[in-house]
């Protein structure tokens, strides 16, 4: 019985770091490895979730409806950047990560002046439950259950529904597809505008959770692309076993010292990933396979 | 054509019988040659060195706080614009120094120039560092966009690292690191001289010596991008596969750029603890990680010269608007930044060059006919 409680405890450490790293991951995933843009305003696509979602649910609306809100705001947020600035640097990758800093800059500035520098949060939803004298957050195991559910959905959707095929013919061969009657800008912003509508997904998520500054989008930066980095450019290949051994890694290392040192181990082992596979788990994965 | 261009330096050179690497000041790599240019140089040198006559101490310490900064610009400049691999750690390097600096003249004193050495140590340990980092990014091949994020993260764990380091088991030695606090209390930079050391406090003695090595940096590395060395950098920003089925080892290349890149950031690093006495890891934070590319685009990475001014215009800038309008000068930063990279992204310095160019060609041609 007590091996179980502790294997129970070992589970929920890693389902927890699992499903951190799948959601606040995903959205950069898609941005990066379909459109090939390093979004370094990620975090901010994340806050703007988490901040609309809070706002929602003081107005009195359920929490579920409230992500969704927050999750669908920072899509619009994503097509909007997309159509101004971000689609004339697809060819310049090196300088769409400084014109994304820019707009993380201005968003993380101007929310703190707009809002100030702290909003009251929500409190964590669906109380907890013990098993063998811990007690563990319900709400953890909601977070778990919707990240496979988000990767499940990627899975399925992005080879049977039409977006999800323009977007694949799109990212193959832009000037194939157009000459099929595909409309690839569109097809873009609507693939940029789910990154960042994921990202605002994991905001909202995790936004009972957490302190609501402007700052906490930065928070999620170092692990998403860290994921993202070891996963290399496929999401599905890439991510989700990305995730799986990270997750592992970080609950061991926060584990034994701290939160800390959950992040120092991450990024040793992503140091260590690219010197050995220089093209991410997916690309070793696809040469393998090959 | 680079190689015509360099032969034909080299000829100059000889015809003024200048040593042959004195001629690579002027080369195919950087903006700005001949007596036009160079007159001027000499013309602003001298009167940034007349400058403190006619000021006062604060602003002659604050003109030397701007100095300090230019050397992390400038190895920037020679990571992303000349060796094309853009580095998010110039903050992690320059907060790397800036504590080691703190933490050996606070345990070993300031006595017999031992700052001096303080100094040396702590820009070797940035160097050996940025040895160590780079060996596994650039010899794991990692492309451009990869190296930014690794790059970051580390700058970003290094800073988390430092911020939770307030209580008082986290010590090296009698040097407490602090936390958030910051790190205070050590000795500024000291001259060993006949009768008694010169400490350089943020006033004029020190900003001579800052003018007279930001002079010697800046000369130096347009040697070093002129010479064979700056050429295959060039060669590998402009196509690495080319670069290498020519034979040159890029891996090899681009981690020698990284490391005196990163050694310069150190560099800034120690200049600016001793110019404030002061460093904290807020220095190491996203907003510091991202002023280097900010003063780096906006002046025009692809040149030595156009960093040097645009870093100059932007730090100005910047602290009149901190002064004047604080909350909004980060928004402002980064618009500036989404607008150069949208509208002109050679740079500031570079597109105004062309502009005036482009002016005076049509005068010329108007005139001709």
């Amino acid at each position: 019985m007590e091996f179980l409680h502790v294997a129970f405890s070992a589970f929920y450490q890693f389902g927890d770091a699992f499903a951190f790293l799948v959601l606040s991951a995903a959205g950069l995933a898609i941005i990066f490895g379909m459109m090939g843009v390093i979004n370094l305003a990620h975090g901010e696509f994340i806050m703007c979730g988490a901040y609309v979602t809070v706002s929602v649910v003081r107005l009195g609306v359920p929490l579920p409806l409230a992500i969704a809100c927050g999750s669908l705001a920072a899509g619009l947020l994503g097509v909007l950047l997309e159509r101004t600035i971000i689609h004339r640097l697809y060819h310049r990758p090196l300088d769409s990560i400084v014109a994304t800093w820019g707009i993380s800059l201005i968003i993380t500035q101007g929310t703190l002046i707009l809002l100030g520098s702290t909003m009251p949060g929500t409190s964590t939803p669906l109380g907890s439950f013990s098993v063998g004298g811990f007690s563990y957050s319900l709400y953890r195991l909601v977070l778990m259950a919707v990240a496979v559910l988000v990767l499940v959905g990627l899975y399925i959707g992005f080879p049977h529904t039409k977006l999800g095929v323009h977007a694949r013919a799109t990212i193959q061969g832009p000037q194939m597809a157009q000459a099929l009657g595909i409309d690839v800008g569109r097809v873009y912003s609507l693939t940029f505008g789910l990154g960042a509508a994921l990202a605002g997904l994991a905001g909202g998520l995790y936004a009972p959770t957490m302190t609501m500054v402007p700052t906490m989008g930065a928070t999620f930066l170092v692990e998403s692309f860290v994921t993202v980095v070891v996963g290399g450019a496929d999401v599905f290949l890439g991510t989700a076993p990305a995730a799986v051994i990270l997750s592992m890694i970080k609950a061991f290392m926060t584990a034994w010292g701290g939160q800390l040192a959950g992040q120092i181990g991450l990024l040793i082992a992503v140091i260590l990933v690219i010197r050995v596979l220089p093209r991410g788990l997916s690309g070793w994965l696809l040469k393998e396979r090959s | 054509m680079a190689a015509t261009g360099r032969d034909a330096v080299i000829r100059e050179a000889s015809r003024g019988r200048l040593p042959h690497w004195l001629g690579l000041l002027n080369g195919p790599q950087t903006l700005g040659r001949g007596p036009g240019f160079w007159i001027g140089f000499v013309l602003s040198v001298l009167a940034a060195a007349a400058y403190p006559l006619f000021s006062d101490g604060w602003t002659v310490g604050n003109t030397a706080y701007f100095f300090t900064w230019i050397f992390m610009a400038l190895g920037l400049c020679l990571i992303w614009g000349y060796a094309g691999a853009l580095s998010f750690g110039q903050a992690a390097f320059f907060g790397l120094s800036g504590y080691a600096y703190g933490v050996i003249t606070l345990n070993f004193g300031a006595a017999h120039g031992l700052t001096l050495a303080a100094l040396l140590l702590s820009v070797g340990l940035s160097s050996a560092v940025a040895a160590l980092l780079g060996y596994f990014l650039f010899y794991g091949r990692i492309s451009g966009v990869f190296l930014g994020i690794v790059t970051l993260s580390v700058t970003l764990v290094f800073s988390t690292f430092m911020a939770q380091t307030a209580g008082p088991e986290w010590t090296i030695g009698t040097a407490r690191l602090n936390g958030y606090n910051g790190m205070t209390g050590m000795p500024p930079l000291t001259v060993p001289w006949f009768g008694g050391d010169i400490p350089l406090y943020a006033d004029v003695p020190l900003y001579y010596v800052l003018l007279v090595s930001v002079v010697l940096c800046y000369l130096g590395l347009r040697i070093l991008v002129n010479s064979r060395f700056g050429n295959v950098l060039v060669a590998i920003r402009e196509n690495p596969q080319r670069a290498e089925m020519l034979g040159y080892d890029i891996r090899r290349y681009q981690l020698i750029a990284f490391v005196v890149g990163s050694s310069l950031a150190g560099l800034s690093g120690v200049f600016y603890t001793t110019w404030g006495q002061y460093i904290t890891p807020s220095s190491m934070g996203l907003t510091a990680a991202a002023m280097p590319i900010v003063w780096v685009a906006v002046g025009g990475r692809t040149d030595l010269t156009a960093t040097l001014i645009g870093t100059l215009f932007v730090l100005a800038v910047f602290q009149n608007l901190t002064i004047y309008g604080s909350q909004y000068a980060l928004v402002f930063m980064g618009a500036l930044l989404i607008a150069i990279v949208l509208f002109l992204p050679q740079g500031l310095v570079p597109g105004l060059v062309q502009a005036v160019g482009r002016l005076s060609r049509g005068k010329g041609r108007k005139e001709t006919t």
